[in-house]
């Protein structure tokens, strides 16, 4: 190790260590614990192969919709300076914060049985939209997903150099040329990771589908887990199907990982590129596409504020305040437990270096692979003799919700690590800066952005995640997701959109304040 | 007159740049002064990246301020990235010819002889990755060498090269010009570069372009913010 920027630290190796374990426990617990549990492969009836195609096939056909809608308004938007750009770009990063069961219900007053577009179509006559089933989880995965990709695009656009674009002004290039030149190469780079990255999200997307979908027609591998053990508490069946759901999503993260190694998650400042291949039919199909997505993405949203205000007039519903506290509470632990495991996962991975480093590295980045579903029901099946699982619902939670967000967490920091390590690691290590002082006076600084805004991401999801919690809650405890959704099974429409208005603006403002924290005080 | 600048004004932010000087044709000019004075800017602007506030930029007797990049009767060499690392040297030089690489074969046989006058004719299908930087810019040079356009704009493109090797590099550069009857602007933060291939120089600092005047005498006896960036030697003798 003479040549590592990092000195032989040992309270990291021992942090570092202890951090590998908790996150090893915590996803190869759950998973020895499904292998002891379930059958075998002959377990699974035609019920359950038809679940596990349908799972693959939203998800891939969700993948292939939201990567090809992307790819023409990030053009759009990398080549047009216009007035509220910035704007529309932040709006951009809305869903991947927004809720899922807020989103499926804002995407319902839009386009659903009683939304505003089956009313207008029933002034011409026309029957109202019916968007439950495959179509409206492809509708919601794609209202998630597509402006993700548009900032992975939009981002790997920074990354062009800015000569190339005046390369091709002075060599008189025209929207074919570039295209062929720039944009070509750029997508290429940037596709593939986006077409997984989305693939998985979709594979492990559970509220949307526990909403929208069911039935044999319209049930993924998370919603059938969901099922076995709440409904038939069958606990082989639902240890067999986390198998395969895991299996499935290992292979997926694995070839996610092989195709980016990285890509963020939104951040980043997005400059328009001045570009001089401007006709005016471009001009008109780039502001059509723009305006489009903005309605696309905004609709739902606005309609998720209006319901939620209208929904005051209804009175506060019984167990908000409780629900919102609870809510706060997992949210703020998990996003805590998430960022410092990342911080300690990110200095050993940088510290370690070489091929364990790299080991390590993709360790973390699989637990992406076990979905909140498959550690839920690991962690089901190995408490279940001791203690009353739904006792620990919490807990259980906000673990689950923590492992879910460290490989995001962990993706933002290691770059960001590298970065500060290869610019100021021989300086430090010259002056004999090390350990904690070294966090302190150089790290810290340096990252504090990174830093917030991981913390706010994590908070925001955990705050919004409708996932395991739906496997452990007794009736009387609820988060704000978990109260909302049983709202809306029991057709309580007006609270529902206030609780949804309520949800939405904590899980807002807890990403703001912890992202503008960074932000603020920063190194200049 | 090749390049004529009148009353050229830009603003940004704090930065204001404003020129009003002419540039002869079929000689090198240098450009020199500190970062951040408006080197860079000057030629963006002349090649068209950039718009002036206001005034008028007249390239060979034609007012060409509101005209776009690819209209304009030059070739710029940036600093770095002047190649598309996907596209081998054969194909980069070829952009020059056609942006669609759609070639004839004397076009062909053109591309190969410019790549053969700066000595790249043996890494015809090498990628950009694979060469070094000075052979990188020395594909740069031969695509504006088949783009025969009578200006030639270089913002420090050997920058980053050892002394011989930025020599050599000039002295091609020289060469070329020489041979097309071209006008070449040059940045460089190197009095020496100067000395060796330019007969006037142009000092840009904080935003004031001054007039060309021939090298030699300008530099041997700097004025003040020329002598403020070329350091304590000049300051005493000014």
């Amino acid at each position: 190790m003479a040549n590592s920027a990092q000195p032989i630290n040992k309270g990291l190796a021992l942090a570092g260590s202890a951090a590998v374990l908790a996150v090893a426990l915590l996803v190869l617990l759950p998973v020895a614990a499904l292998f002891a549990r379930a059958d075998g492969m002959g377990g699974i009836n035609s019920y359950g192969w038809s679940v596990i195609r349908f799972t693959i096939f939203q998800a891939a056909l969700s993948a292939l919709i939201s990567v090809l809608l992307a790819i023409p308004v990030a053009r759009a938007l990398a080549r047009r300076q216009f007035f509220g750009r910035g704007f529309v770009l932040s709006l951009m990063g809305a869903p991947f914060l927004l809720p899922s069961i807020v989103a499926v219900f804002g995407l319902l007053a839009i386009w659903g049985r009683s939304g505003i577009f089956s009313d207008i179509l029933a002034r011409f006559g026309a029957g109202p939209l019916d968007i439950y089933g495959l179509s409206g989880i492809l509708l919601a995965h794609v209202f998630f997903n597509f402006p993700l990709v548009v900032r992975m695009i939009l981002q790997a656009w920074d990354a062009v150099p800015v000569e190339h674009f005046r390369l091709a002004a002075q060599l008189n290039m025209g929207p074919r040329a570039i295209f062929r030149l720039i944009e070509i190469p750029l997508l290429r780079g940037v596709v593939p990771s986006a077409l997984l990255v989305v693939f998985l999200l979709c594979m492990t997307s559970f509220a949307v589908v526990l909403a929208l979908g069911g039935g044999p027609k319209a049930t993924t591998i998370e919603l059938a887990i969901y099922q076995a053990l709440r409904f038939e508490f069958d606990l082989s069946t639902a240890a067999m199907l986390a198998l395969v759901q895991f299996a499935l999503c290992i292979s997926v993260a694995v070839l996610a990982l092989k195709a980016t190694r990285s890509a963020g998650f939104g951040g980043g400042l997005i400059m328009v590129q001045n570009r001089w291949d401007k006709t005016k039919i471009l001009l008109w199909q780039d502001s059509i596409l723009i305006a489009l997505s903005l309605v696309f993405v905004a609709m739902p949203l606005i309609a998720i504020v209006f319901r939620g205000l209208k929904g005051l007039v209804s009175g506060i519903p019984a167990g908000l305040l409780q629900a919102l506290i609870t809510s706060l509470i997992i949210a703020l632990t998990s996003a805590m437990l998430a960022i410092t495991l990342a911080l300690i996962l990110a200095h050993f991975i940088q510290y370690l270096r070489g091929k364990s480093g790299q080991a390590l590295e993709v360790f973390a980045f699989l637990t992406l692979a076990a979905s909140p579903f498959v550690i839920g029901t690991g962690l089901f099946i190995v408490i279940n003799p001791f203690v009353d699982p739904f006792k620990l619902a919490l807990p259980i939670t906000a673990l689950v919700n923590a492992a879910i967000t460290l490989p995001l967490a962990l993706r933002i920091f290691l770059p960001c690590l590298a970065r500060i390590n290869e610019n100021y690691g021989q300086v430090a290590s010259n002056i004999g800066l090390s350990g904690w002082s070294r966090f302190r006076i150089l790290t810290w600084p340096q990252m504090r952005r990174e830093i917030g805004f991981a913390t706010g991401i994590a908070a925001a999801l955990s705050m919004g995640d409708l996932g395991v919690i739906t496997l452990f809650a007794p009736p009387d405890i609820a988060t704000l997701p978990l109260l909302m959704y049983r709202l809306m099974g029991s057709y309580q429409t007006e609270a529902a959109a206030l609780v949804a208005l309520i949800l939405v603006a904590s899980s807002f403002l807890l990403f703001w304040l912890f992202d503008n924290g960074g932000r603020h005080g920063n190194h200049p | 007159m090749a390049i004529t600048l009148e009353n050229l004004k830009l603003q940004q932010g704090d930065f204001t740049l404003t020129a009003d000087i002419k540039i002869n044709a079929n000689q090198t000019t240098a450009i020199i002064g500190p970062s951040g004075g408006g080197k860079s800017t000057l030629l963006l602007l002349i090649a068209g990246f950039i718009q002036p506030d206001r005034g008028k930029i007249i390239l060979q007797g034609k007012d060409v301020t509101k005209i776009e990049p690819a209209r304009r009767p030059l070739t710029m060499l940036f600093q770095e990235n002047n190649l598309f690392p996907h596209l081998s040297v054969f194909q980069n030089t070829a952009l020059g010819v056609d942006p669609n690489l759609k070639l004839s074969k004397t076009d062909r046989q053109n591309v190969k002889t410019a790549l053969e006058r700066v000595g790249l004719e043996t890494h015809l299908n090498t990628l950009p990755a694979k060469l070094s930087g000075g052979q990188r810019q020395r594909v740069a040079i031969a695509r504006a060498l088949l783009r025969k356009r009578p200006i030639l704009l270089l913002d420090e493109p050997f920058a980053a090269l050892g002394p011989a090797l930025r020599h050599e590099m000039l002295d091609l550069v020289e060469n070329i010009r020489s041979s097309q009857d071209a006008a070449l602007l040059l940045i460089t933060h190197n009095p020496d570069d100067a000395r060796r291939i330019a007969p006037e120089t142009i000092v840009v600092a904080d935003g004031n372009v001054s007039k060309p005047a021939p090298t030699a005498p300008l530099l041997d006896t700097p004025p003040i913010a020329l002598a403020r960036y070329l350091g304590s030697p000049y300051l005493q003798s000014s």
